[in-house]
């Protein structure tokens, strides 16, 4: 059952597709895993339908029908094309295949020291989207954040001051959070976590090591 | 045009003139054939584009293209794009229209909601030149018969929600605005949209656990 979701603002962005490509993965990711946002994101593509309705007209070129009826005999381009995405059961939801390649066995994980993985996502723009891989039990060092960042929980769980979060459940994170949070004993944590800004660790150690993380 | 409305979800919090029979009563229109609303008689974008999808109906199609394209024109213009990229833009959705038509499902979504979508889609590939992650696909399996009364509740819906946006307040309709045509900033993506969207959601929430109940069979 999930318990933390996506802020409606979020969702809102993500139909509208204005959202960055890497917070849109993440959007992508629990969608695909939640319905109540499912729902949530196909009544803001209906508010979006609604505001193409009532968009101020610009008109076509006078010959735009008869190419457009030329595009449909000879369509030329791939993204005319369905595809349907779906793949069996996996820790990894369809979108994520997309960006590693496969499902899990084909996520090639970066050891970062104390058992902890990381494999990052090709995403363009600023933000970082990467799959943590944190073993059960293990603590995750006292962190800030410099900008907004979101944790989804794809296998296992953590907890941190602000609750407990499960498999579905996102986490987002700003300024304002400072915390530590803990891998549940039961399970290895897989997430998928994007960062605007590079994580900012407490102790000094752990910043002089950060740039050689990529954390 | 639908005028009064029942408000029936606590969600909603845009005050309208309700029906005193509500509901049972709309209910009991959309059954008799003779009283069908004046903005579906229209524009019933659904009739014309399942005339594209089942006949290649290109007159059906060339009205959807005169009232559809300079909108998605102005859509694609707001969000930027420079006049020539936006007609090639229009001219690639509208003929996506025409071949996807195969995957409208009028049970699950209005007409102006399908288009959106595609013009979001080719917004974010052209224009924005990224790449968009979509979710999983549900299996949705092809409906039996397509069930009227639910076209007609999307209809419902939007309308409602239609008049709902024009009264919303100034700082929440920039919200919006801001989310469809530029990027929104750090702090108003972990705001509440406060939107009157309840009986879209909840309709929607049904639909999909009707689906995962199939699923489960």
């Amino acid at each position: 059952m999930i318990k933390h979701h996506l802020s409606e603002t979020f969702i809102m962005a993500y139909a509208a597709g204005t959202l960055p490509e890497a917070y849109g993965l993440a959007a992508a990711v629990h969608i695909s895993m939640c319905d109540d946002c499912r729902a949530s994101a196909a009544a803001y593509e209906a508010l979006g339908g609604i505001m193409v309705d009532e968009m101020h007209e610009v008109n076509v070129n006078t010959d735009s029908l008869q190419k457009t009826l030329n595009l449909i005999t000879n369509p030329n381009d791939r993204a005319l094309v369905h595809v349907r995405k779906v793949v069996s059961p996996s820790v990894l939801p369809a979108p994520l295949h997309d960006y590693v390649g496969g499902g899990l066995d084909n996520v090639k994980w970066r050891a970062l020291g104390m058992g902890v993985r990381q494999c990052i996502l090709k995403t363009k723009g600023r933000q970082t989207a990467r799959l943590l891989y944190i073993p059960a039990g293990m603590k995750v060092p006292d962190h800030g954040h410099g900008g907004l960042e979101l944790t989804l929980v794809l296998q296992g769980a953590f907890a941190d001051s602000t609750g407990q979060f499960g498999v579905g459940d996102v986490e987002i994170a700003d300024e304002s959070l400072q915390h530590t949070p803990i891998a549940d004993t039961a399970i290895n944590c897989i997430c998928l976590a994007v960062t605007d800004a590079p994580l900012q660790f407490k102790s000094i150690l752990r910043r002089m090591l950060q740039p050689f993380f990529n954390i | 045009m639908i005028k009064s409305y029942e408000y029936k979800n606590k969600h909603l919090s845009v005050p309208f003139q309700g029906h005193e029979n509500g509901v049972s009563l709309q209910t009991d229109r959309y059954r008799d054939p003779n009283n069908v609303p004046m903005a579906l008689i229209n524009q019933d974008w659904t009739a014309l584009l399942i005339r594209v999808r089942d006949n290649q109906d290109s007159k059906a199609f060339a009205a959807l293209f005169s009232h559809f394209a300079p909108r998605i024109k102005g859509f694609l213009m707001k969000s930027g794009s420079s006049a020539s990229l936006a007609e090639e833009c229009v001219q690639d959705v509208m003929a996506t229209l025409w071949l996807k038509a195969h995957l409208f499902d009028p049970s699950r979504a209005s007409v102006a909601t399908w288009i959106f979508t595609i013009a979001r889609n080719r917004r974010i590939d052209v224009i924005r030149k990224e790449h968009r992650p979509e979710p999983e696909d549900l299996p949705w399996g092809p409906e039996a018969a397509p069930d009227q009364d639910e076209a007609m509740v999307i209809a419902e819906d939007n309308e409602r929600l239609s008049a709902a946006i024009a009264t919303l307040p100034q700082n929440q309709r920039a919200l919006i605005e801001r989310a469809y045509f530029a990027d929104l900033s750090h702090s108003q993506l972990t705001q509440e949209t406060g939107l009157p969207l309840g009986t879209i959601k909840s309709r929607i929430r049904l639909a999909l656990e009707r689906l995962r109940h199939k699923m489960m069979q």
